[in-house]
């Protein structure tokens, strides 16, 4: 394996509040290697956004250590820390853009700050904008700006420097699903090309799935799991692990004495999963207990008697499916079975 | 009364008097209100630096600025407008009295426009390593400047109201003008001349301030 590009050491951050102390965080211990895109995921409250914080030292830890490149942040003086936190850039889930500058000088700003000279500054943030292309917007202001596009400029602003980490505190949770899968591909993209490790906090597994290769687990200020993410995805160890990676697919649906149905396959396409495509639009099971089907030259023919959940709105939805994918259906008693 | 050469000419410098106290005290107020204002925001106890003791310090001052009544510190503070300016009556001996009750007014006032900043944007720049420094200069006051001047047409506005008062201490302008020759020598026509006269004096600054503040505004499509 690589190098560790950043080691957290038995790392601990309590808040004091008005309501006493919160433990945030606890005994924390990561290594995270030059190169991979790191996911760290937790449900909201787990403190996974203060220990991304705890990294660039935004957020100073109360208990020990985050070494970068084998350097201690904790014994550094500030003006080391601000000088640290320009290698590491991070994207926010709410963009964070200066609304009063438009793109190239939101672009221009981290260099603005280390003293870059200018002209040397914008022809760099040309040239960022078009890695994540939006060249054309340069002139624009943040207001004009889509979400994704928000977020793009904000991607080539946290590259300005030529970071060596990019921290992404939940930066696809603001954002609709295809702008999500678009601002993923070009973190991957840039992960691969530039070589800029990536550690990507989120509470959806999609996106760890999407592009992380391994993955920490944070549940109650305590880091649960860690692994690549094909070991933790086929076999979670933990209680939240499970609940975070099968969801709703361990769904524990109660039958009892509820309704059921017969389907009658009348010749439609036997290629076609019907029941499987129920249970995924309705994101519901069903129990199936009476199946008679044949295949005649790629046609399905014959019956099927599918039991319902108890819960009205899920039995609802499994009607309501199958008449709008026009499946003959009827409900039978416990005397027709 | 007649409305004779001599009386346009009174109204004339009433104008130019106003126009003059209110400007020169109020920058002269913003050269103090305004690194206040901004030293409010910082050292509180969730801003950049915080130093909550001085912070309660400053805010009890600034209170108890505010709280004296402007007439009353208008007597209070002359002697020291005798000390800085040689003197105690006319438009300039107002400069000081101005200058020290709207300077805790425009304190409280950049310090409310600093406030509605969003606290991720600071956090961003912290992340850049910004320093202190940066974030108040590349930051706070760019990313704050329609609201600033929003507070502006507001102080300005008020510092004229309170330069109108300058009559009860000899001072000039369209306020004195009021005062003096509309009230006290009974010429009803001349105060409301200076009235409505001070009325768009107020209305051209509020104006000015905003359409300025829109102007610049960059979170306008």
């Amino acid at each position: 394996m690589k190098q560790p590009i950043i080691q957290i050491r038995n790392l601990g951050k309590e808040f004091k509040t008005s309501s006493g102390t919160v433990r945030a965080l606890e005994g924390i211990n990561l290594d995270i290697y030059q190169g991979e895109i790191f996911g760290i995921i937790g449900l909201s409250g787990a403190g996974k956004s203060t220990l991304v914080r705890c990294i660039n030292y935004l957020e100073v830890p109360t208990e020990g250590d985050v070494l970068f490149e084998g350097e201690s942040l904790a014994s550094m003086t500030p003006a080391q820390q601000r000088k640290t936190r320009r290698s590491m850039g991070m994207i926010f889930q709410q963009f964070n853009l200066l609304a009063q500058r438009n793109v190239i000088r939101n672009v221009c700003f981290p260099m603005e700050l280390s003293g870059v000279p200018k002209k040397e500054a914008r022809a760099r943030a040309m040239e960022l904008l078009k890695t994540v292309g939006l060249e054309e917007k340069a002139k624009a202001y943040p207001v004009q700006l889509s979400g994704g596009q928000k977020q793009r400029v904000a991607i080539a602003r946290a590259l300005a420097m030529n970071p060596k980490v990019i921290l992404c505190d939940e930066a696809t949770s603001a954002l609709d699903p295809n702008t999500t899968k678009s601002i993923l591909a070009l973190l991957k993209e840039i992960n691969q090309k530039m070589g800029v490790t990536v550690i990507m906090i989120t509470h959806e597994m999609s996106v760890i799935e999407s592009i992380c290769s391994r993955v920490a687990i944070i549940d109650q200020s305590r880091i649960a799991e860690v692994g690549s993410v094909s070991e933790i995805f086929s076999e979670p160890k933990t209680r939240i692990g499970r609940q975070l990676i099968l969801g709703d697919a361990i769904h524990q649906a109660n039958f009892g004495k509820s309704k059921k149905v017969r389907i009658i396959f009348d010749g439609r396409e036997s290629e076609e999963p019907v029941i499987s495509n129920l249970v995924l639009a309705c994101r519901t099971p069903v129990n199936i207990l009476y199946a008679a089907t044949r295949d005649l030259d790629g046609k399905a023919m014959g019956q099927m008697i599918i039991q319902l959940p108890e819960d009205e709105t899920e039995a609802r939805r499994v009607y309501s499916y199958l008449k709008t994918v026009k499946i003959p259906f009827e409900e039978v008693t416990e005397y027709d079975v | 009364m007649t409305f004779d050469a001599s009386t346009v000419e009174m109204i004339k410098t009433g104008i130019w008097e106003t126009v003059y106290m209110t400007f020169l005290s109020s920058f002269l107020a913003y050269v103090i209100g305004l690194p206040l204002g901004v030293l409010l925001v910082v050292i509180d106890e969730d801003g950049i630096r915080p130093v909550p003791w001085l912070h309660k310090i400053l805010g009890v001052v600034i209170n108890l600025l505010r709280s004296v009544p402007f007439l009353i510190l208008l007597f209070i503070v002359l002697p020291l407008s005798k000390l800085i300016i040689g003197t105690r009556i006319g438009s300039p001996a107002m400069i000081v009295p101005l200058t020290i009750a709207a300077a805790p007014y425009i304190a409280r006032v950049v310090e409310s426009s600093l406030r509605e900043i969003d606290a991720g944007v600071i956090e961003a720049a912290k992340s850049m390593g910004a320093s202190n420094w940066q974030i108040i200069w590349k930051v706070l006051l760019p990313e704050c400047r329609p609201s600033l001047l929003v507070g502006a047409a507001l102080a300005v506005t008020t510092i004229l109201s309170y330069s109108a008062m300058a009559g009860f201490t000899g001072g000039g302008g369209l306020g004195a003008i009021a005062i003096n020759n509309g009230y006290y020598r009974n010429e009803p026509f001349l105060m409301w001349v200076s009235v409505v006269l001070l009325v768009v004096l107020v209305q051209i600054i509020q104006e000015a301030g905003m359409r300025l503040s829109r102007l610049g505004d960059k979170r306008i499509r």
